[in-house]
């Protein structure tokens, strides 16, 4: 079987990694930041099941009243849904006449129609709330890494982590996706996901050190075989939770693909930097902060 | 030996399937029914339709929100809720000065959001002085009926009110004082009606004219009778699905997760071959119990939260994985099949634990700061990695082993290892 030399090639997923995440500071740069959601800016969102199919400048006339920079997008499986974003927290009365707006247009009923309104105080508080989050995450893993193992492990995890965050959120500066909360959720899910790669494999380089056969290689011979070793569940692993992941992408709702999407990148990139980056980062902390 | 493990591997299968059916679709023999775990499960308000409101109060500088303020508004906020006949309202309080309202299914969001957003305070206003004569706190009783209409030709809709003996006091002076000139009634500042006294009114009873039907003089009423918040309260935020939609993404985020689902079941016995078939036989399980778990909590399933268990199963199969693959590397180390599934579990248990533990961690974090839906997305998820920890460690063990000492299970290839050495 053709073995993957990670340590060998190490320069090159580093390099990968940090050209992804330099595009994504760029982008970041260019677009003065991320595009916050309505979740985090407050504002309203409209879903209508029109029932047939429609032009978005239709809905556009009905919404220029209230506002002109609503976002309108066409959505579910025959292009006969509706979903309309504002930065505006429309209030009762605006949100009454829009909706009778569209009942007298499409005939539609209550039943067909969603809305959601939130005030800018809420979003204030779920950025704080989810910076928080993430902060105690980082750490709880970190703690309970440096606890099972050692902190040169925890440290080389926690690294591998705020990648897969960066990545993620490179890849929404760059698609100017709207970031809310299901992002965050998102966010959290794939840190206890991609840290569980990094485990096996650390788990792997622990075990290896302490046999016969390793007494005589480096550390980089002992991380190539413990990576080669678990590769077939590294991405056997990634790949069911990919299937059904792209499942939901595909087939599902507007609300689940807005989990789903985040979750297909962070779960290529947790892979990609449990397998190819967090044991060259342990070996250099290794190196750099030797055992007396 | 070789029959009897294989006649228990069948039994397990045969149970698991019949646990899978109960969970399903239930059982009904005779007088005893079982009703299927998947109706037991509640659906969130994103799935099934209905309206969420949460609600702050705002401090006066003179007037503090305190926690006695806070009760009494979430009772008056019931007692209006009443009146929408909604099934299973919550209403309850989040932190120091909110309130979220929970109202499932409801068919008119307008209608609820009209009567959750007004503060109420009902006042009789003296047009000539604009001095406030009677407050709501005056008034004993208000109900909806139909009175003669003013042009006398037909019948209106009104309010009929009776004041507390105080009440009728200041009443029968004032409409002393302002016979002939208009006393206006407002509400949260909002003239509802202005009539002219056309006489004293002794007695402290009276009727709001100007409710268009007789719905809204019987909003208007339940309003009154409830009586104002002790507190004004901002809305910060209003979600309402419509029931149709949220039925539309309940069956067709089922479809997308249960088209994953088969395909990973797919994929574990297309790479495994038979250990792979006992892998999915215990994703079964583990679906099941997870059911049964999830409505033996009385969680709540939001679309997140089905998301999660879709997820979830990805990341059971992983379980399963890790497993098959220490198997082969003890078999690959020389040693027997039966040695090295002992050895494979035994070694593969902390690196499972290890990995899941840290999961359990994201996702408790995740509880704690996450609202509603997400909360359902934690919940599955943590449920999720628990009992796939479990069935993956005892389940698939046993199987496992039952179908070595039947024979049926004998060397590397089977665990679908191509290029054996």
């Amino acid at each position: 079987m053709k073995t993957l030399n990670v340590m060998g090639y190490k320069k090159i997923w580093f390099g990968i990694s940090l050209t992804l995440l330099a595009i994504g500071l760029v982008f970041l740069l260019i677009n003065g930041g991320l595009n916050l959601g309505m979740d985090f800016t407050g504002g309203s969102s409209i879903h209508a099941n029109i029932g047939k199919t429609f032009e978005v400048s239709e809905i556009r006339d009905i919404m220029d009243k209230y506002d002109p920079s609503a976002t309108i997008t066409h959505a579910g499986q025959n292009k006969d849904q509706v979903i309309i974003r504002t930065k505006i927290s429309f209030d009762n009365e605006k949100r009454i006449e829009i909706m009778k707006a569209f009942s007298d247009k499409y005939s539609i009923e209550a039943k067909d129609i969603s809305f959601e309104s939130i005030g800018p105080t809420v979003g204030k508080e779920l950025a704080m709330q989810s910076l928080t989050a993430l902060l105690l995450a980082f750490l709880g893993i970190m703690i309970y890494v440096s606890f099972r193992f050692e902190w040169r492990f925890g440290l080389a995890s926690l690294t591998a982590l705020i990648h897969d965050v960066l990545i993620m959120v490179a890849a929404y500066a760059v698609l100017q996706i709207p970031v809310n909360s299901t992002f965050i959720a998102a966010l959290l899910t794939i840190i206890g996901y991609s840290i569980n790669a990094t485990i096996v494999i650390f788990d792997k380089i622990r075990e290896n050190i302490k046999s016969e056969r390793s007494r005589k290689m480096d550390y980089d011979s002992i991380v190539n075989v413990a990576v080669n070793q678990t590769l077939t569940r590294s991405i056997n692993t990634s790949l069911t939770t990919l299937i059904t992941i792209f499942a939901l992408y595909f087939l599902g709702v507007p609300a689940i693909k807005d989990i789903a999407f985040p979750m297909i990148v962070g779960v290529l990139s947790g892979c990609y930097s449990s397998v190819l980056l967090a044991s060259p980062l342990w070996v250099a902390l290794r190196r750099r902060f030797k055992v007396s | 030996m070789k029959s009897k493990s294989l006649i228990l591997f069948l039994a397990i299968v045969l149970l698991i399937s019949f646990f899978a059916y109960i969970a399903f679709f239930g059982l009904n023999i005779g007088k005893y029914e079982i009703v299927p775990a998947t109706d037991l499960i509640k659906l969130g308000l994103d799935l099934r339709g209905g309206v969420t409101v949460l609600l702050e109060a705002k401090d006066k500088p003179d007037d503090p929100v305190n926690d006695e303020k806070m009760e009494r508004a979430v009772a008056t906020l019931r007692e209006r809720i009443d009146t929408l006949g909604v099934t299973e309202p919550v209403i309850t309080r989040v932190g120091e000065d909110r309130i979220e309202v929970q109202l499932p299914e409801i068919q008119d969001p307008d209608r609820a959001l009209e009567l959750i957003g007004q503060t109420a305070q009902l006042e009789f206003i003296e047009e000539e002085t604009g001095a406030v004569i009677i407050t709501g706190n005056d008034v004993k009783k208000a109900q909806a009926e139909f009175a003669p209409s003013e042009d006398g030709l037909g019948q209106a809709p009104v309010v009929a009110f009776e004041l507390s003996p105080e009440g009728a006091k200041k009443f029968a002076e004032a409409t002393e004082r302002n016979r002939g000139k208009i006393i206006g009634i407002y509400l949260d500042k909002n003239p509802i009606s202005l009539p002219q006294v056309k006489s004293v009114i002794p007695d402290g009873k009276g009727v709001i004219t100007g409710s268009a039907s007789m719905e809204e003089a019987g909003d208007l009423a339940t309003l009154i009778r409830a009586g104002a918040l002790p507190v004004p309260l901002e809305t910060l935020s209003v979600t309402a699905v419509g029931p149709q939609l949220g039925a539309n993404s309940f069956e067709q985020s089922v479809d997308a997760g249960t088209i994953g689902i088969l395909l990973v079941f797919l994929f574990m016995i297309f790479y495994y071959r038979l250990p792979g078939l006992v892998a999915d036989i215990t994703l079964v399980l583990y679906l099941t119990l997870t059911l049964f778990v999830l409505a033996a909590l009385k969680a709540t399933l939001t679309l997140p939260g089905i998301a999660g268990l879709v997820l979830s199963v990805g990341m059971a199969v992983d379980a399963n994985v890790i497993i098959f693959e220490r198997i082969k590397d003890e078999l690959q180390l020389g040693k027997t099949l039966r040695a090295s599934i002992e050895s494979g579990f035994r070694r593969a248990f902390l690196t499972i634990f290890d990995a899941n533990f840290t999961t359990i961690i994201a996702c408790a974090i995740l509880f704690y700061f996450g609202a509603g839906p997400i909360r359902g997305f934690a919940v599955t998820l943590i449920v999720g990695v628990i009992i796939s920890m479990f069935t993956a460690i005892t389940i698939t063990k046993i199987m496992m082993k039952l179908l070595t000492q039947g024979g049926l299970l004998k060397g590397m290839k089977y665990f679908g290892e191509r290029g054996v050495k």
